[in-house]
């Protein structure tokens, strides 16, 4: 009897494994992919889309839900691992459907061309809870090429004592780039950390020509 | 450059995801068993419909999978409940096509025997459709999923001696069918 290992043994000998191979030979299931994700969105039921653009930071991973963009991730903070936290913290019916993030992949790439200095998309922020929240609220305050303290950013959100939390929060953030974190800096000039590393953070700096 | 200062001490970024809760519902994310599963999928539906059908099928399955998803407990067999839900599938394709038959899928008539196949596989995918489905479906399930005879036999209803029969006179006839698509290779 063979069985799927047969496939590996020579067809010549074996017709039973050359009949699986024929019937096993794999079309290209991207086209039927693509077809899915755009059934699922008007079934209403791609919960999250996501897709990835290249930027001269690196390969951002963007997910969206049906009321905005819920997550921008740098390829060091591992884009399955953002996926399977996003599964777990939204819902698991995730897909990749670039058709979805049209609209940020090019406010993304003007940005990084240099032809954008502030993004104009619909966000979700519910993954930002209570005062990290309100922290992340001031960042698109903070001008295309300007730089603030994280001191002075707790005192934008209301609670001047409360830097070390500010850090946090920009840490944390979720949408990094599109919510500028990195224009928040230490106090003494330099850029300090990042969730997309630091080499990010200066480019990102360098680019709006603030460091 | 309009760069604000400050005395106060601060510290950076700490780089943490947004949250660090738990994988509480333990599903992957659905495009995972897409990568996963969607090929083998395909197969069975192939194997099941014939090549021309299965792509409806197919995407039927994976969106009815999607729906449910966020319901399933992570403990299932994630390929087996896509195989059943596939077969289901099969056969509402099947039904919807007998009560409102359009002629698109008739292959086209072809010498037999020595005759060279249209396509490599084109006289082999005409084999399969003329198994009985039960020997049908179980060479899907067996050899193209992988699914061990006693999961074949829950799905079609039989024992599992009786599923392994059917897969091996399955085989059985094809391989009388196969002389002309190796003599193609």
């Amino acid at each position: 009897m063979s069985d799927l290992d047969g496939t590996a043994r020579d067809s010549w000998q074996d017709p039973d494994s050359a009949i699986i191979r024929q019937l096993s030979e794999d079309d290209d299931v991207s086209r039927l992919h693509e077809r899915l994700a755009a059934a699922a969105q008007s079934a209403g039921v791609l919960d999250v889309a996501y897709d990835t653009v290249d930027t001269p930071v690196g390969t951002l991973l963007l997910a969206t839900t049906e009321e905005g963009l819920v997550r921008v991730a740098y390829p060091i903070q591992g884009h399955d691992a953002v996926l399977a936290q996003l599964a777990s913290d939204i819902s698991p019916r995730i897909l990749h459907a670039p058709e979805q993030l049209r609209e940020p992949t090019r406010q993304l790439d003007e940005y990084f061309a240099g032809r954008r200095r502030q993004f104009d998309l619909q966000l979700d922020n519910r993954l930002s809870p209570g005062f990290r929240r309100s922290v992340l609220s001031q960042l698109p305050g903070i001008g295309y090429g300007s730089t603030v303290s994280y001191g002075e950013l707790a005192a934008m959100a209301g609670n001047p004592k409360a830097a070390r939390a500010v850090g946090t929060a920009c840490g944390a953030n979720p949408l990094p780039v599109v919510v500028p974190c990195h224009r928040v800096v230490r106090s003494d000039g330099s850029a300090g950390g990042y969730a997309g590393g630091p080499e990010a953070k200066e480019a990102l700096l360098k680019l709006e020509g603030a460091a | 450059m309009n760069r604000r200062s400050s005395n106060r001490m601060e510290p950076s970024h700490i780089p943490t995801t947004p949250s660090q809760a738990p994988t509480a519902a333990g599903l992957e994310p659905f495009e995972h068993v897409v990568a996963e599963h969607g090929r083998t999928v395909l197969r069975v539906c192939r194997a099941i419909l014939g090549p021309h059908e299965a792509e409806d099928a197919w995407s039927e399955t994976f969106l009815a999978a999607l729906r449910a998803y966020p319901e399933l407990d992570p403990s299932t067999n994630v390929q087996a409940w896509l195989v059943t839900i596939a077969k289901r599938k099969a056969i509402d394709q099947r039904r919807a096509a007998a009560r409102n038959p359009v002629p698109v899928n008739s292959l086209p008539d072809q010498p037999g025997g020595a005759g060279i196949p249209d396509s490599p596989d084109g006289q082999l995918w005409k084999a399969v459709g003329a198994l009985p489905r039960k020997q049908r479906e179980a060479i899907a399930y067996h050899y193209l999923a992988g699914m061990p005879y006693i999961e074949v036999a829950g799905l079609l209803g039989n024992s599992e001696s009786a599923a392994r029969r059917a897969a091996a006179d399955g085989m059985k006839n094809l391989r009388s069918s196969y002389q002309g698509a190796r003599d193609d290779e």
